[in-house]
C-alpha cells in the first residue's frame, strides 16, 4: 500500500508541476493568438507562427533566446531564492543595475588588469554592488522589522538615479548617451558560440560563456537550497520562523543572508547582459530596468525550483525573440506582453491545476488497481447493524 | 420508513498512502445521541466530512430515511437537514450574533433584509432549547462557549435535523461543557438526532446512547453506552488494555538542575509584570508541575526559561550554570528539552516532511552535518529510528510532509524528538492537549520514564487529572507568581483548585 503509486510519474510532485506550467503556457499562447485575430485575422496564423518558432527559425536567433535568457536566469533565481526563504526580494531591478553599473565601470577603468582577470574582476564588482543593494532592505527587515517589499521598491529607485549619476560622472559617453563599452578584455568569452550561432554573412549572434554561468549559478542555488546546512535554515524561517527560533536558528541572520545572496545573484545578472560584447552600454534615462520584474514571472513560473528557472527563463527569453519576429508582420510588441502576463497569470493557478492533475492521476491508478481483490475488511467485535 | 434517520453503509475513503476510512458503516436513530469514538488519525472527521459532503467516498452509499443519497456538497447536506459544528468556529467576527445566524439563508423584500423576522425565529429557537445568546453582540466580544451557541443555533435556524459536533468540548471550559451537555440533552429531546465525534469517554458516558467506535480506519463496533464500561470502550478505541491512571514508583529527587531565583518578565504591551519575581528549583528524578488557569503567566514563564523571549530581573541556573542571558541554541546543546505549547507555532516546521523535524535541534551536529552540507543518510537512518521506537505513525515515513499527519502523530514526534536528544531538564508544556487516551498514556509514560532516568521534568498543565496524577510537586502559579508549593499526596483537587483561583495562597508565599 505504502508504495502504490509512487512507481507512476504523474504521482510526482515535479512532474505534476511541470504540466502544470505548461497548461499556463498554452492558455497564454491561446490568449495571444486571440489579441492577434482581432488585430488583423489575415496575418494572425503567420504572426503566431513567427512567435512559435521564431526562437529557433534560425541558429542566430537560437543564440539570441539564450543571449536574453542569461539576465533572466538570473533575476529568476535572485527572487526565486528570496521566496524560499520567505521574503519578496521585488528589489531585484535595483540590485541588477547595480550590478551592471559595477560591471561596466571595472570593464571601463580597470583596464590595467589582465584579459581573463578583468573580466572576473567585472563579474565580481557586480556580484558585490548587487549583495551591497540587497543588505539594506535585509538590515531593515531584520532589526526594524520594516517590510522588505517597501524597502526594495524604494532601493530600485534610489538604484536608478544613483546609477544614472554615476555613470554621468565616471563613465559617460555624451555622444549616445549612455555608458562606454566595457573594454574587450572585459568581456565575457564567446567559447566558440559566435561561429555556431551566426547566419552565413550576418552578424554572430551575442551568446557567450554567460549562459552557462547563470546555469551554473543555478545548480549551485539549488544545492544550497536542498542538500546544506545553511539552505535547511533558510528554508526553515521561510517556512515558520517562530519553529525556527525554537530550534535556535538566527532569524535575523538569515533574512541578512538570504538577501545578500537573493542581491548578488541579480547583480550578477547585471553584469553578466552588460559584458556580453553586444555592443551597447548601459543607456542613461529614467526607467526601471525591465529584467528584474520579469524575474518574479520567472521565479513564479519556476516556482521558485533553481533548476526550473533555467527553463523558464529560456522560454521567457523564446517568447521576446518570437516577438521581435512576430513584428515583422505588423503586430505591436506589446503582444509579447500580454501573452507573459496571462502566462504569469494563471502560473498562479499552478497548484490548482496540479491537484486536478494528481486527482486524475489517481482516478486511474484506482481503476487499475480495482482489478486485484481488496482484502476483506476486518470488522472487529460487537458489529451491531451491520 | 426506516428505522435510522441516517445510514452510512461500507465506507471507503482513501488518500495517498493511507485508507482513512476502511468499509466503515454508521447508523444514526431519530432522537439519539451518537458518539462517534477513536484515536486522532482514526478516520473520525474524514467520515464525517463525506457525510457533510466535503470529501466522495470510493466506495459505500449514505442513506437519508432508508432512501439511497448523493451528497457532493455542504449545500446538499444542507438541503438533507445535515448541519455541522466545525471544532474550529466558522463565524465572521465583526458581525453580530444574528446577523452570522442568518448569514447566507438571509430573507429579503425588495432586496432589503427583514431582520425583524429572523430575529423573531432566532429568538423562540434561542428560548426552545435554552441556548442564551445576545443577538446583538459582536462575535469578537463574546465568550468561546456563546460562540458555540451561535454554531448550534445557525444550524437549528437552517431546520436541520441531524447535528455533527466535532469534537465541541476541545475549547470549553468545565462549566461551558456541563451547559453544553445539558443543551445537547435537550436537543435530543426535541427529536433532533445528534452525531458527537469525540475522545473523551467521561462525556460519551454522560450524554450518549449509542457509541461507533473506529480503529485505525476501521470500524470496531457499535456499543449501547449504558452497558459498557469507560475502559472497555477505550480498549476499543486502542485496540489493548489502557490504565487511565499514571503508575508510576516513588520518586527519588537527586541534585538541582534547574534553579530559578527572582524571575521576572513584563508585559511589553501593558507593562505589567506577567511573571513576578518567581523563585524555584527542580531536582534531577522528580516531575514538577506548575498548575494554573490558563494566562496566568505560564506561557512568558517558559518562554524566559526556553529564550524566547527576554527576561527583566532574575536568574535562571541550568545544572548550576547561569544561562539567563544564553541564546537558544546554547540551551538547547547544554541539557535543556521544551516540548512547546503550540505544535504548529513553535514545535514543527509543517511544510518540511517529518525526517527534517525530527532533526530541527540537531541538524548541525557533526553527526548530521559536514563541511556545511547535511548528510541525508544519517538524518533518514535516524528519523527511521525514531519512527520505530516512539510509534510514530504517518503516510509515507520520513518523507511525509509533516503537515499532512494527525495532531497525535505530530505531538509524538516532538516528545520523541525533545526525549531523544536525553536533555537532563525536560520542560513540557500541555503535552497531551487535544489528544486521545492511547496518546495520552503513551506520552504519560515517556515523562515518567525520564524522570526515572534521573532527569529533572517541569509540567505545565491546566488539566487537573494531569497535574494530580503525573506531579511530585506541585507549584501554583496565580498571576504571575508562585502562590503554593504542594504535595499531590496530600492535596486535594478542591483545595488546589482555590489555589488556582488566587482565594488562597501558602505562608511566605
Amino acid at each position: 500500500m505504502k508504495d502504490k503509486g509512487l512507481g507512476n510519474p504523474l504521482q510526482r510532485q515535479g512532474v505534476q508541476n511541470t504540466i502544470a506550467a505548461i497548461i499556463a503556457i498554452f492558455i497564454g499562447m491561446a490568449v495571444g493568438l486571440i489579441v492577434l485575430l482581432f488585430t488583423d485575422v489575415s496575418r494572425a496564423g503567420e504572426g503566431m507562427l513567427a512567435i512559435l518558432t521564431g526562437g529557433v527559425s534560425d541558429l542566430k536567433n537560437l543564440g539570441q533566446v539564450l543571449y536574453y535568457a542569461t539576465p533572466l536566469i538570473m533575476t529568476g533565481l535572485s527572487v526565486g531564492f528570496a521566496k524560499k526563504t520567505g521574503l519578496f526580494n521585488i528589489g531585484a531591478s535595483g540590485q541588477y543595475m547595480m550590478g551592471a553599473f559595477a560591471a561596466v565601470y571595472v570593464g571601463v577603468k580597470w583596464t590595467f588588469l589582465p584579459a581573463g582577470l578583468h573580466c572576473l574582476a567585472a563579474i565580481l564588482a557586480a556580484c558585490l554592488f548587487g549583495a551591497v543593494w540587497g543588505i539594506l532592505p535585509g538590515v531593515l527587515k531584520a532589526w526594524r522589522g520594516i517590510n522588505e517589499v517597501i524597502t526594495c521598491i524604494m532601493m530600485n529607485y534610489i538604484a536608478m538615479s544613483m546609477s544614472n549619476q554615476l555613470i554621468r560622472s565616471f563613465i559617460y559617453d555624451r555622444a549616445k548617451n549612455q555608458s562606454f563599452r566595457p573594454a574587450a578584455t572585459a568581456e565575457l568569452p564567446k567559447l566558440g558560440f559566435d561561429k555556431i550561432f551566426v547566419v552565413e554573412g550576418g552578424t554572430p549572434s551575442s551568446v557567450n560563456a554567460g549562459i552557462l554561468v547563470a546555469i551554473l549559478l543555478a545548480v549551485v542555488v539549488w544545492i544550497i537550497l536542498e542538500k546544506t546546512r545553511m539552505g535547511y535554515e533558510l528554508k526553515a524561517c521561510g517556512f515558520n520562523k517562530d519553529a525556527a527560533k525554537y530550534a535556535g536558528i538566527s532569524e535575523k541572520r538569515n533574512i541578512v543572508q538570504a538577501m545578500v545572496i537573493s542581491g548578488a545573484l541579480a547583480g550578477i545578472g547585471g553584469g553578466l547582459n552588460y559584458l556580453a560584447g553586444a555592443g551597447t552600454g548601459i543607456m542613461v534615462s529614467d526607467t526601471l530596468a525591465q529584467q528584474g520584474f520579469d524575474g518574479i514571472a520567472v521565479a513564479l513560473l519556476g516556482m521558485s525550483n533553481p533548476i526550473a528557472i533555467i527553463f523558464t527563463g529560456i522560454l521567457m527569453a523564446y517568447l521576446t525573440v518570437g516577438g521581435l519576429a512576430m513584428q515583422s508582420f505588423g503586430f505591436v510588441s506589446q503582444v509579447i506582453t500580454i501573452i507573459t502576463s496571462v502566462i504569469v497569470y494563471f502560473a498562479a493557478f499552478i497548484l490548482f491545476f496540479s491537484q486536478i492533475i494528481a486527482k486524475l492521476a489517481k482516478g486511474k491508478e484506482r481503476s487499475n488497481a480495482n482489478a486485484e481483490s481488496p482484502p476483506p475488511a476486518d470488522l472487529g467485535k460487537g458489529g451491531e447493524g451491520v | 420508513m426506516s428505522e435510522y434517520v441516517i445510514e452510512m453503509c461500507h465506507i471507503t475513503k482513501e488518500f495517498p498512502g493511507i485508507i482513512a476510512n476502511d468499509d466503515i458503516t454508521l447508523q444514526l436513530k431519530k432522537g439519539e445521541i451518537h458518539a462517534l469514538l477513536g484515536e486522532n488519525g482514526a478516520g473520525k472527521s474524514t467520515l464525517m466530512s463525506v457525510l457533510f459532503g466535503l470529501y466522495q467516498p470510493e466506495k459505500g452509499v449514505i442513506k437519508k430515511e432508508g432512501r439511497e443519497v448523493k451528497i457532493k456538497d455542504p449545500n446538499d447536506a444542507n438541503e438533507l437537514g445535515i448541519g455541522m459544528v466545525h471544532q474550529h468556529f466558522k463565524l465572521v467576527h465583526n458581525f453580530t450574533v444574528l446577523q452570522n445566524i442568518i448569514l447566507g439563508v438571509e430573507t429579503t423584500r425588495g432586496g432589503f433584509l427583514k431582520m425583524d423576522e429572523a430575529r423573531k425565529k432566532v429568538m423562540d429557537l434561542s428560548r426552545q432549547y435554552g441556548l442564551r445568546v445576545d443577538p446583538d453582540a459582536l462575535i469578537e466580544d463574546i465568550t468561546v462557549g456563546m460562540q458555540q451557541r451561535v454554531e448550534i443555533l445557525k444550524m437549528l435556524y437552517r431546520d436541520n435535523e441531524i447535528l455533527i459536533f466535532d469534537e465541541p468540548t476541545a475549547v470549553l471550559t468545565p462549566q461551558e461543557i456541563t451547559e453544553l451537555m445539558k443543551i445537547m440533552k435537550g436537543l435530543a429531546a426535541e427529536g433532533k438526532s445528534i452525531l458527537f465525534i469525540t475522545h473523551k469517554l467521561n462525556e460519551i458516558k454522560e450524554v450518549a446512547d449509542r457509541c461507533t467506535v473506529l480503529r485505525k480506519g476501521r470500524y470496531v463496533g457499535t456499543v449501547e453506552v449504558a452497558q459498557v464500561s469507560k475502559e472497555e470502550m477505550s480498549e476499543m478505541m486502542v485496540g489493548r488494555k489502557v490504565s487511565l491512571r499514571v503508575e508510576k514508583a516513588e520518586a527519588h529527587p537527586g541534585e538541582q538542575v534547574l534553579e530559578v531565583e527572582g524571575l521576572t518578565v513584563v508585559n511589553r504591551e501593558h507593562g505589567k509584570k506577567v511573571v513576578d519575581n518567581v523563585s524555584f528549583q527542580v531536582r534531577r528524578g522528580e516531575i514538577v508541575c506548575v498548575a494554573g488557569i490558563d494566562g496566568n503567566g505560564q506561557t512568558e514563564l517558559v518562554q524566559a526559561l526556553t529564550g524566547l523571549i527576554k527576561t527583566d530581573g532574575g536568574t535562571v541556573k541550568l545544572k548550576g550554570a547561569d544561562i539567563t542571558y544564553s541564546s537558544i541554541r546554547h540551551r538547547n546543546t547544554h541539557g535543556m528539552g521544551h516540548i512547546p505549547e503550540d505544535r504548529h507555532k513553535h514545535g514543527l516546521v509543517l511544510d518540511y516532511p517529518l525526517s527534517y523535524n525530527l532533526v530541527l535541534q540537531s541538524y548541525f551536529e557533526p553527526e548530521y552535518c559536514r563541511g556545511g552540507f547535511l548528510k541525508y543518510d544519517k538524518i533518514n537512518q535516524y528519523a527511521d529510528k525514531l519512527i520505530q521506537t516512539y510509534d510514530i505513525r504517518s503516510g509515507q515515513g520520513g518523507r511525509t510532509i509533516a503537515r499532512s499527519m494527525s495532531g497525535g502523530n505530530q505531538q509524538k514526534a516532538i516528545v520523541a524528538r525533545e526525549i531523544d536528544r536525553d536533555p537532563d531538564l525536560l520542560i513540557a508544556v500541555q503535552p497531551t492537549r487535544g489528544l486521545d487516551v492511547g496518546a495520552i498514556e503513551y506520552i504519560h509514560r515517556q515523562i515518567v520514564a525520564e524522570r526515572d532516568q534521573n532527569k529533572g521534568v517541569l509540567l505545565i498543565s491546566l488539566e487537573l487529572d494531569e497535574v494530580m496524577n503525573l506531579s511530585d510537586r506541585i507549584l501554583v502559579i496565580f498571576e504571575g507568581q508562585i502562590v503554593a508549593d504542594l504535595d499531590p499526596k496530600t492535596v486535594t483537587v478542591q483545595e488546589l483548585g482555590l489555589y488556582m483561583a488566587g482565594s488562597k495562597r501558602e505562608e511566605g508565599k
